[in-house]
């Protein structure tokens, strides 16, 4: 571990204040930064500790969404009875990540800001673009059972890791961004993540310093939610793929759909396309095939990971067929 | 005095059966349980000796050529280091288990990526990781390193005592009513003990003391003064608690030594702990393998002919390679058989013994094959091993020693309800999970080593028992203490085991399964030693000795010592029965999983297990030995595997977060059963080896009843679900 300097933020402005540089990180839960420190994968100047931040609560919005506190702790999130009614996708999705000793530990904002599990993105004597620009990819040709199969570019096949923002994403819900000199913006959580595309060291839209505050959850839809998350090891195993969805039925017809992607790319994967191709439709297995043409006519396997893009249309097909209740699958 | 017993006759009298008490085979709790739950048993990292420095390895990141320079200047000038070490001593990679002797050594010449060149050392853990991270190193890159064991250009090597061709297979494979003729893939595994390796080096003027994590102290204190160049006698070795060896932990490996290097050179004790990612790059990997088997069968399902080609993979020049075929040898009849064993010589990781070297793969591709057979020819699988147990040794002709094996299938069978199978696979559902059941024969070879141990029967009628044999959570202290004890007549509670230091008399080491029988037995010597001076000193006939209740007959121990204590002496070395006859042990396991539908995730929802180990000694440690060893055989089945790079043999999953180690969701409740058995040909207390067995099979019951549910045969493993999902049955 580098040596670095630590300072410890009592408040919003003063922890974005401290943060401005190039190589200062903020410190929350700790469950996926100090591993990457102890790796010297990432090597911050300075830790800005942001657990005294008053971001630990979970409100309602006026209107009728919710707004979790960027600290709020993933255990936290997922027991609390009104995302539990309200939000069952996103309860799900999180119990479905990591461990109890972890969830306790692990926050909202460090959730989003995951790093991606890439095994040569670990090793630093591996080349990599996301650890070090330029430096090449390793993974492209090589082990790449975790990899992309959408918006992958030839600087970076990885994936973002992480279950609880493919829920946010099914959800559309959005984050609150704190920057320099009060400045504050919001992003949707779709458009939060970024493609690797020339700049793999950027996850995310987050700029030196920037804090995320919170999310917010627009109010509840009234769908049959779900998350469905595909592994390895029955626990404790990112996502190989998994569906996050949401949908409505009004007379036999989706009347809302939203759905989004675990484990296929560098962000949560959401096509609107999708989403309008089956909104006012009658479900039925020839629609959800057409949906799965539509979401998978892009993907591209990378030889470890070409599964992934059969194992999607089938785990599509199954959960829609749970949300407009047509029955198990086959 | 010592009563030295080698083992060329059978024990046919069974003194532990008769003796008043029998606390021997009860599931008595560990002595050592309270202090691991409490966390006061010192482990290997513990020891706090004041003025301990810290040493952190740094590995070659390239897979082959050599070190041209190393740039410890830049290092030796960051806070709390103390010293740069890149010595000739440093190991390549561990010694194999029972070397004796140093490994290859000198980090100049590298032979994979992950092997350890220097060790950075400094006053703090986190300084010397840091300098470890900054050392910078330039390297002479060899352009013809080899990763790929089953590539044309990777040399193989057929080791001349692993050759078998008796009969004519291929005729017999023309003949046959029924043939099997597949080849089966299995991949490396890491022994992934919970404990990373660690050892602490302290000098005081040429006495080396190391306290380390280690199974065979007897051997690594041998490989130990080789690779430093001193004398065993100026050694001490310590290792009183070892968190999980499983093999990974027999020879001595690179942070002991170099530990003791630059603790001799910077005059404090030095501590070296490996990192997990360490463990798994620099310590002993389970080799994958290719297996070839071929069955061939009458109308009876009787096997004519059977033969089992397997190609693994180490290092140059390390002698070890996986035993694969070593159950094949003798579990099957057949009178026509061939066993080939090659060896691909690649730069990857060592290869050496991890959990049931050998049958631990060998036999989940022999009964893989048996359950093809099963389904080909239209006999249960049960039925189908019970007609294949040979009378005689089919390559030997040795006579076998108890051998509870037709007991063992139908006892499993029962427990389970194997009659409620379906033999069509892809015929039962659960909701969205094809359900499916499978079995599997256990089998490993026994053996038995040569132990020494001293008991002390102390004044006040207490009893010591000591040897340098080690308890890797294996429950060795537990059964020491109840054989002593019964021997004794004291209870458990006033016998004393004490191991794990070299000082003390050497035992057999925990390794092969062998380390129970083999030190139980000489512990089991030295009380019959006791016992005979005991009489001598009461001056009565040895026969008409009772000791019950810390009596003797009816006088107080304490009073019959009168004031002395005895000391008793054991030792015991294998001899004529291990030669006479083939001694191994077995079981059966029965498997019911389920399939999804969609996912092709596979989840084990029941499993029974079946062991005959001879003399179980405490029912409790053996039971939790075969839990481990069926848990590793789910792991196996479903998702373990190391990784590697075929680009630079370069391991990709070297972390518990991505080689997938069965979690608690992934286990069900697993029953064991173990068969009430004697052997009297194995050792004078009719023990034979358990801690192996659990997993010898386990694996292709899971993967066999994954077939039964889907109707799909997988042939490499892990099965994950990438390698059912196209061929799920609608
Ligand atoms: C073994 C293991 C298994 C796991 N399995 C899963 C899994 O299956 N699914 C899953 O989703 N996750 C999984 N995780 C990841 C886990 O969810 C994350 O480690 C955790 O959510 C990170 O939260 P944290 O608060 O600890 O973040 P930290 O480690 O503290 O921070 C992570 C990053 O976020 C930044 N950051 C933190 N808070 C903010 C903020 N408010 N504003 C801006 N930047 C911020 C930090 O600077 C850092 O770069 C696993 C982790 C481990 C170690
Ligand atoms: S895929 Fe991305 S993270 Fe992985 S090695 Fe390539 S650049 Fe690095």
């Amino acid at each position: 571990m580098k040596p670095f300097t630590y300072a410890r933020a009592a408040d919003t402005p003063e922890a974005v204040r401290e943060a401005s540089g190039p190589s200062h990180d903020f410190i929350a839960g700790g469950t996926n930064l100090l591993d990457l420190m102890k790796l010297e994968v990432m090597a911050p100047d300075k830790l800005v500790d942001i657990n005294r931040l008053d971001l630990k609560q979970i409100s309602e919005t006026e209107d009728g969404g919710l707004r979790i506190g960027a600290l709020v702790t993933n255990s936290d999130c997922a027991a609390d009875d009104r995302i539990r009614r309200d939000y069952p996708v996103l309860s799900r999705a999180i119990l479905a990540g990591a461990s109890g000793q972890l969830r306790n530990k692990a926050t909202t904002g460090g959730n989003l800001c995951q790093r991606t599990r890439c095994y040569y993105f670990y090793d630093t004597a591996m080349p990599c673009n996301k650890r070090e620009p330029g430096s090449g990819c390793q993974a492209i040709g090589g082990a790449t059972r975790l990899h992309a199969i959408f918006g992958a570019s030839d600087q970076c096949i990885a994936t973002y890791p992480g279950d609880m923002a493919v829920a946010m994403s099914a959800l559309d819900a959005s984050v609150e961004i704190e920057g320099k000199d009060g400045a504050s913006r919001t992003v949707p959580v779709r458009d939060f993540h970024r493609l690797p595309g020339d700049r793999p060291d950027k996850d995310n839209v987050l700029e030196d310093g920037e804090l995320i505050t919170a999310v917010t959850l627009p109010a509840p839809t009234g769908g049959r939610q779900s998350y469905r998350k595909v592994r390895d090891r029955a626990s404790y195993a990112f996502a190989l793929v998994s569906v996050a969805a949401d949908i409505g039925m009004e007379d036999g017809k989706i009347s809302h759909a939203a759905l989004a992607f675990g484990g296929v790319a560098h962000k949560p994967w959401h096509k609107p396309e999708l989403d309008a191709l089956l909104t006012g439709k009658e479900p039925s297995d020839a629609l959800f095939a057409e949906a799965a043409d539509l979401l998978l006519a892009e993907a591209q396997g990378q030889g470890g990971n070409n599964f992934k893009i059969l194992l999607l249309r089938r785990t599509l097909r199954a959960v829609l067929r749970e949300a407009t209740q047509m029955g198990e699958t086959a | 005095m010592t009563r030295h017993l080698v083992m060329d006759e059978p024990a046919t009298k069974r003194v532990l059966d008769e003796l008043p008490q029998s606390l021997t085979g009860k599931p008595m709790d560990r002595p050592d349980g309270p202090e691991k739950v409490t966390g006061t048993a010192t482990y290997a990292h513990e020891w706090n000796l004041p003025g301990t420095v810290h040493g952190v390895l740094v590995r070659a990141t390239v897979p082959k050529g050599k070190v041209t320079a190393i740039d410890k200047d830049a290092v030796m000038k960051l806070p709390g280091v103390l010293g740069v070490f890149n010595d000739e001593r440093f190991l390549r990679n561990p010694a194999q288990g029972t070397a004796n002797e140093a490994p290859i050594q000198g980090p100049d010449e590298i032979a994979y990526l992950g092997q350890p060149i220097a060790l950075v050392v400094a006053e703090t853990f986190e300084q010397a990781r840091h300098g470890a991270h900054r050392l910078q190193m330039r390297y002479d890159v060899a352009a013809d390193g080899v990763f790929d064991p089953e590539a044309t250009n990777v040399p193989h090597e057929r080791p001349e005592d692993d050759q078998l061709d008796q009969g004519d297979l291929d005729a017999a494979m023309k003949q046959a009513v029924s043939v099997v003729d597949q080849v089966y893939r299995t991949p490396g595994h890491n022994s992934a003990a919970m404990e990373p390796h660690c050892s602490i080096a302290s000098w005081e003027g040429d006495k080396l003391t190391l306290r380390g994590s280690y199974q065979m102290l007897n051997y690594n204190i041998n490989e130990l003064a080789d690779s430093l160049k001193i004398d065993a006698e100026d050694i001490r070795m310590l290792s009183p608690f070892v968190g999980g060896g499983f093999g990974s932990k027999l020879g001595i490996s690179a942070e002991a030594v170099a530990a003791a290097i630059a603790s001799r050179e910077l005059g404090k004790p030095v501590v070296v702990a490996l990192s997990r990612q360490q463990v798994f790059e620099t310590v002993m990997r389970r080799s994958e393998s290719r297996q070839h088997i071929r069955l061939a069968a009458d109308a009876d399902g009787k096997l004519i002919g059977l033969g089992h080609d397997s190609l693994v993979s180490n290092l140059p020049g390390e002698d070890f390679y996986e035993p694969v075929m070593q159950a094949t040898h003798f579990i099957y009849t057949g009178e026509n058989r061939r066993m080939n064993m090659e060896v691909a010589r690649v730069n990857r990781i060592c290869a050496g013994s991890v959990r049931a070297p050998g049958e631990a793969i060998g036999m989940v591709a022999l009964e893989n094959a048996m359950d093809e057979l099963a389904d080909i020819s239209g006999i249960d699988p049960v039925e189908l091993r019970k007609r294949n147990i040979p009378e005689m040794h089919p390559e030997t002709g040795q006579g076998y020693s108890s051998r509870p094996f037709a007991e063992a299938l139908d006892e499993g069978a029962r427990r389970f309800g194997w009659d409620k199978r379906n033999a069509k696979p892809a015929q039962t559902r659960d909701g969205e999970w094809w359900i499916g059941m499978g079995m599997a024969s256990a089998a490993r070879v026994n053996m038995l080593k040569e132990a020494k141990a001293r008991v002390t029967l102390n004044a006040d009628g207490t009893a010591t028992v000591e040897t340098d044999m080690s308890d890797p959570g294996t429950g060795t202290y537990a059964i020491l203490t109840q054989i002593a004890a019964d021997m004794l007549g004291l209870p458990g509670d006033k016998v004393e085991t004490v191991l794990g230091d070299s000082d003390l008399p050497k035992g057999s080491g925990s390794g092969g399964s062998f380390g129970a029988s083999s030190s139980g037995s000489a512990v089991f010597l030295a009380c019959q030693d006791i016992r005979t001076q005991l009489a001598q000193k009461m001056g009565m006939d040895e026969d008409d000795l009772k000791l019950d209740g810390g009596k003797a007959g009816d006088m107080a121990l304490a009073d019959a010592l009168a004031g002395d204590a005895i000391v008793g002496n054991g030792h015991i070395e294998p001899g004529e029965t291990s030669k006479d006859k083939r001694q191994a042990t077995y079981g059966s396991y029965f498997a019911e999983v389920g399939v999804n539908a969609v996912t092709g995730e596979t989840r084990v929802r029941r499993l029974t297990a079946v062991f005959g180990a001879g003399r179980i000694l405490n029912e409790k440690t053996a039971t939790s030995q075969c839990y481990g060893g069926c848990i590793w055989g789910i792991g196996m089945a479903l998702h373990e595997e190391l990784l590697f790079d075929t680009r630079d043999g370069h391991l990709v999953n070297h972390d518990l977060a991505e080689y997938h180690v069965p979690v608690n969701l992934d286990v069900p409740q697993i029953d064991v059963h173990l068969l009430e058995e004697r052997d009297d040909w194995a050792s004078p207390i009719q023990a034979k080896g358990i801690g192996e067995l659990g997993l010898c099979g386990a694996a292709a019951a899971v993967t066999n009843a994954i077939y039964n549910a889907t109707g799909v045969r997988v042939r490499e493993y892990p099965v994950t679900l990438d390698k059912l999902l196209d061929q799920l049955p609608e």
